[in-house]
C-alpha cells in the first residue's frame, strides 16, 4: 500500500459526502442523486464514477474484483484493480464468488451474486431520457411525475422502423415500478439478472455527477410492448472453450475468411467451468458474411491476386 | 352549445418586464366558453393574442384575474385534489402534475409552427401515439391502428406513417399536429394561428378539416388569428384585441357585419377582397 495517499485515494470528507449520496440513492431506488464528483487520476469515460463509489465503500477487509466487458484482464480492469491495490492495499481476486465488492463495466457476472456482495457499475450517462429530451429541467420533472411515455415513443419508433426494439445494451428499466433508470451499458442479456438480485447494486457516473442504486431484492422491469415483449439475445453456438450455451458470448473474428470464435465474455465463469472439466469444441465456427455475402471470386481474379 | 360552462375567464392579465418597467401584455380579459363553442381571438400582431392563449392553456402564470375550467371527474395521478373533481376549478389551484395531465388529455394545443408542436425526430405514427403512450398504452398493434385511423381522419396518406415529419409538407405537418392533439379526444383545443404560413388552397383544406372535426367531436376551441376570414368561417363568437385589451366581443357575424368599436371598424374595412 502506498501510504502517501489516504486510504482509497479520496479524503475522508469526500468519502462521507459520497456515502451520504449512496444512502439517499438506496432509500429511493432508481433515483439519480447528484453528488460532487471529484477529479480522479483517470480520464472521464474510464470509470471515474464507479471508482469514487468503490473508494467510498471499500474497507480493509474487503476483497475486490474488477471486470471490464466481463473480463478481468482488460486494460480498464487491470488499471482500476492496480489503483485500489496501491491506494488501499486490500486483497484483489478474479473469482466472482470470493469478491465482496465487484466493480464492473458493461457486464454483470454470470455467477449468481449473494447478499454479502456489492456490485458497482461505471455509468457514462445516467439519464435514460437524454436522447429524447435534451432539457435537464424537463427530465427532472418527468421523473418527478413518473411521465415515461416518451421512452415508449422511442421503442415504438424502433419497431416501426426496424421491426424490433433495436436497443441491445443500456436497455431502459423501471426500478421498483417507479423510476425509469439506465442500467449502464450492460447488454440487455443481463437485464433480467438485476431483477430481485440479492446483491446491492450501486451506479456511479463521474462526469455527469450522479449516483443511483438498486437495493437488494428490488423489482427491475425492462420496458416493452404487450405485443413486442422484452427478449434477451440468444446464440446458435456454445462457448468454444467451455461449452456453455447459456452465457453471454463474445464473437471474435479470427481470420478474413469468415471464421468466428464464440467465447464467454465472463472470463472467470469460463475458466471455472473449464477447471470443472467442461470442454467446448475448441473450434472457430465458419460463418460467411451473413449481412452482405461476398461474391465468390472468379478463378481469373484469384489468379491475379496470387 | 348546451350544458354547463367549460371555461370561464375573469379579468385575466399578464405583465412582462420591459426595460425597467412592467408592461401589461394582456389585461382584464373576461369571457365564458361553453362545450362545443368556437371562439376566435383577433387583433394585430403585438396585441396580446398569443399571450392570452398561453394564459388560458396554463403555460404562463396569471398576474391578475383567474381562469376556471370544468375538470372532468377523474382522480388525478397523485390521487388528485378530490373535491375539485367536478365543476369549475381555478387552474391556479391545480398541481403541476394535474395541469400536465389536463394538457395531455383534455386539452390540445396547435402551435403556429408545426415544428414546435411535433417531435421532429420520430415518425408521424409515433407523434400520434405519444399521448396514448403517455397515458399508459402499451400495445404496439393498437397504437398503430389508432395512428392509421387518425391519419385517415386528417386526410394524411397512411403510407407516410413511418416517415419523419420533416419530410412532410407544411400543410401535412399542421394536419399531423392536429391528429396528435385530438387522439385523446380532448374537449378544448387551443390554436395559435393554425393556418398562417400555408398557401391559400392548403389553408382552405385545413380550415375545412378543422370545421368538420369541431362539428364531429363537439370540440370547444379558442383560435388565435389575424385573419378575419378564418374567424368568419370557424368561430361562433369572437374577441377583438388591441394593445392587450379586449375592445369588442360578440357573435362573429354581428362583430364583422356591424362593428361598433373604431378599431374593429378599421380592421374590418382593411380586409382586401379580390
Amino acid at each position: 500500500m502506498d501510504t502517501n495517499y489516504n486510504f482509497g485515494f479520496l479524503d475522508e470528507r469526500t468519502k462521507k459526502m459520497i456515502r451520504r449520496a449512496i444512502l439517499k440513492a438506496v432509500a429511493i431506488p432508481g433515483y439519480q442523486v447528484p453528488f460532487g464528483a471529484r477529479e480522479m487520476p483517470f480520464a472521464y469515460g474510464w470509470g471515474t464514477g464507479g471508482v469514487q463509489v468503490t473508494a467510498s465503500i471499500i474497507g480493509r477487509h474487503d476483497v475486490l474484483k474488477v471486470i471490464d466487458q466481463g473480463a478481468d484482464d482488460t486494460t480498464n480492469a487491470v488499471n482500476i484493480r492496480r489503483f485500489f491495490a496501491r491506494t488501499t492495499g486490500v486483497a484483489t481476486t478474479e473469482k466472482t464468488a470470493a469478491a465482496s465488492i465487484i466493480q464492473t463495466r458493461h457486464r454483470i457476472p454470470e455467477a449468481a451474486l449473494t447478499e454479502a456482495q456489492t456490485l458497482v457499475y461505471q455509468v457514462p450517462m445516467p439519464e435514460p431520457l437524454f436522447r429524447l429530451e435534451p432539457r435537464r429541467a424537463e427530465t427532472i420533472t418527468m421523473h418527478a411525475l413518473a411521465e415515461y411515455g416518451l421512452m415508449n415513443v422511442k421503442l415504438y419508433e424502433d419497431i416501426a422502423q426496424l421491426g424490433a426494439i433495436s436497443k441491445t445494451y443500456d436497455y431502459p428499466v423501471l426500478v421498483n415500478e417507479r423510476y425509469l433508470t439506465s442500467p449502464s451499458p450492460i447488454p440487455k442479456f443481463d437485464n433480467p439478472k438485476m431483477h430481485m438480485n440479492p446483491a446491492l447494486q450501486l451506479f456511479g457516473a463521474g462526469r455527469e455527477k450522479r449516483i443511483y442504486a438498486i437495493p437488494p431484492y428490488t423489482a427491475v422491469r425492462s420496458l416493452d410492448f404487450e405485443d413486442h415483449p422484452f427478449e434477451v439475445q440468444r446464440w446458435k453456438h456454445a462457448c468454444a472453450l467451455c461449452g456453455a450455451d447459456d452465457s453471454f458470448l463474445d464473437e471474435m473474428i479470427v481470420d478474413d475468411a469468415g471464421s468466428r470464435l464464440f467465447v464467454c465474455s465472463d472470463s472467470d465463469f469460463c475458466s471455472e467451468r473449464r477447471e470443472a472439466g467442461y470442454v467446448g469444441t475448441q473450434q472457430a465456427v465458419h460463418m460467411p458474411d451473413v449481412i452482405a455475402p461476398t461474391p465468390t471470386p472468379t478463378p481469373t481474379a484469384a489468379k491475379g491476386m496470387a | 352549445m348546451t350544458g354547463d360552462l367549460l371555461l370561464s375567464v375573469r379579468g385575466a392579465g399578464k405583465q412582462f418586464m420591459q426595460g425597467n418597467r412592467l408592461r401589461w401584455a394582456c389585461r382584464d380579459v373576461s369571457f365564458d366558453l361553453y362545450p362545443g363553442e368556437v371562439l376566435a381571438v383577433v387583433g394585430e400582431s403585438g396585441s396580446g393574442k398569443s399571450t392570452l392563449l398561453r394564459l388560458l392553456a396554463a403555460r404562463l402564470g396569471l398576474d391578475a384575474g383567474s381562469v376556471h375550467y370544468d375538470v372532468r371527474g377523474e382522480a388525478g395521478a397523485d390521487g388528485g385534489p378530490g373535491r375539485s373533481a367536478a365543476g369549475l376549478v381555478d387552474l391556479a389551484q391545480l398541481s403541476e402534475a394535474r395541469l400536465r395531465w389536463l394538457s395531455r388529455t383534455d386539452w390540445g394545443f396547435v402551435e403556429q409552427h408545426a415544428r414546435d408542436g411535433l417531435r421532429m425526430n420520430v415518425s408521424g405514427g409515433a407523434n400520434i401515439g405519444e399521448r396514448m403512450m403517455a397515458l399508459g398504452a402499451r400495445h404496439y398493434g393498437k397504437l398503430r391502428s389508432e395512428a392509421l385511423s387518425w391519419m385517415e381522419r386528417v386526410e394524411l396518406e397512411t403510407d407516410r406513417i413511418d416517415d419523419l415529419p420533416g419530410s412532410y409538407s407544411g400543410g401535412m405537418q399542421q394536419r399531423l399536429q392536429i391528429a396528435r392533439n385530438l387522439v385523446t379526444h380532448p374537449r378544448l383545443v387551443f390554436m395559435d394561428e393554425p393556418t398562417t404560413g400555408l398557401d391559400v388552397s392548403v389553408q382552405a383544406r385545413l380550415l375545412d378539416l378543422v370545421r368538420e372535426l369541431v362539428n364531429q367531436l363537439q370540440l370547444a376551441a379558442v383560435i388565435v388569428t389575424h385573419d378575419l376570414a378564418v374567424a368568419r368561417l370557424l368561430a361562433h363568437r369572437m374577441l377583438v384585441m388591441k394593445d392587450g385589451c379586449v375592445v369588442e366581443q360578440g357573435l362573429t357575424d354581428r362583430v364583422l357585419d356591424d362593428p361598433q368599436h373604431p378599431y374593429t371598424q378599421l380592421l374590418v374595412s382593411s380586409v382586401l377582397t379580390p
